[in-house]
């Protein structure tokens, strides 16, 4: 067992260390359109730093790929981190309309039909 | 040639962020990427919270085509910016010290437009070079369509980005963006030239223009719609 002081990470860690070598695992990866938003639940105090920022990034709905952007982060290291962070139930995701082998043609009339009302 | 470098630095629609997917990289081998900076909370546009969905589509095309200039036009946030990992860097993506080929990334643009209060779409602007094509598996998976970028002084450019939309059997429609200094084809001549299919829409844009840039977009849509009526 290794001393927890150890474990804690500090902002100066690299990202694949973070992760402790998940980015990329076999999970399945959260797509980036997936919407995520934190749950508002309390987080532990020993939470690593890098959870917090997101949690924080995320107090709207926003992608995985805008949480990405914004927190300058590989989407690798913050798919996984918000994978742990939805596992825990700190944050909340809307999984993204996927079109299924018979194309959705409500949604794609919806889309049709928001981009006409943008004209 | 000095003359064909000045030109292409001055023109205005050229991808900006493009530029920097030249300068693939291996993860591991880059310094500083460690550190999560305080983000700036005035700069976070959150989706509204009516939005209940997210879908997504692709803008295809080779650098310097305008993919980062149409997302930036109808897109309601500032285009960002964020990178793809190749798909099969994931085995090796934590191994220490060694950047191998196997650990690029590509820098990847994308915008979002909410549409109707309950639905948000967002555009990924995808680079169309050949070495960059392991990025796109993830990225297409779940995706209703690509528009591709055609920019008629390189025509070839696009044929990388086009044969892959068809490998990946994603459904597509091509919009020619035009520059003062594009030579004008007949639209035979375009879709012989691109060897595309009769159903596939070409459409001639302009991705500095808001409202040519979304009739590019609704052309794609109509043809998604009309594709799963033909299919049912």
């Amino acid at each position: 067992m290794t001393d927890p002081g150890e474990e804690r990470t500090t902002a100066a860690v690299r990202p694949y260390v973070i992760t402790r070598g998940r980015a990329g695992s076999s999970r399945d990866a959260l797509p980036l359109e997936t919407l995520v938003k934190a749950s508002g639940s309390r987080l532990p105090p020993a939470l690593q730093p890098e959870y917090r920022r997101i949690v924080r990034c995320c107090q709207g709905l926003l992608s995985v790929a805008e949480v990405a952007a914004h927190l300058g982060q590989p989407p690798a290291v913050v798919q996984v981190l918000l994978a742990d962070l939805i596992d825990w139930g700190h944050i909340v995701a809307r999984p993204p309309i996927r079109v299924a082998e018979r194309a959705d043609m409500d949604l794609l009339r919806k889309v049709l039909d928001g981009l006409e009302s943008k004209l | 040639m000095g003359l064909k470098a000045s030109s292409e630095i001055s023109m205005p629609y050229t991808d900006g962020v493009d530029d920097n997917m030249d300068d693939t990289h291996g993860m591991n081998g880059t310094d500083g990427i460690g550190y999560i900076d305080d983000m700036d909370d005035a700069t976070v546009m959150y989706v509204q919270p009516s939005v209940s969905g997210a879908a997504k589509i692709l803008v295809v095309g080779p650098m310097g085509v305008g993919k980062t200039t149409l997302i930036g036009t109808v897109s309601e946030i500032k285009p960002l910016s964020t990178e793809a990992t190749m798909s099969r860097a994931g085995a090796r993506i934590d191994m220490p010290v060694r950047p191998t080929k196997s650990t690029t990334t590509v820098a990847l643009d994308f915008g979002r437009i909410t549409l109707g209060g309950e639905l948000v779409l967002y555009l990924f602007g995808t680079p169309g070079q050949q070495r960059f094509l392991p990025a796109w598996k993830d990225l297409a998976r779940g995706a209703l369509g690509a528009l591709a970028l055609v920019d008629t002084r390189d025509l070839e450019a696009s044929f990388d980005a086009i044969g892959h939309l068809e490998d990946l059997d994603v459904p597509f429609s091509v919009a020619v963006n035009s520059f003062p200094d594009s030579v004008l084809h007949s639209e035979d001549d375009l879709r012989s030239a691109l060897d595309l299919l009769p159903h596939t829409p070409l459409v001639i844009c302009d991705a500095r223009e808001h409202a040519s840039s979304v009739k590019a977009l609704i052309s794609l849509v109509s043809h998604l719609i009309e594709s799963v009526t033909e299919a049912t």
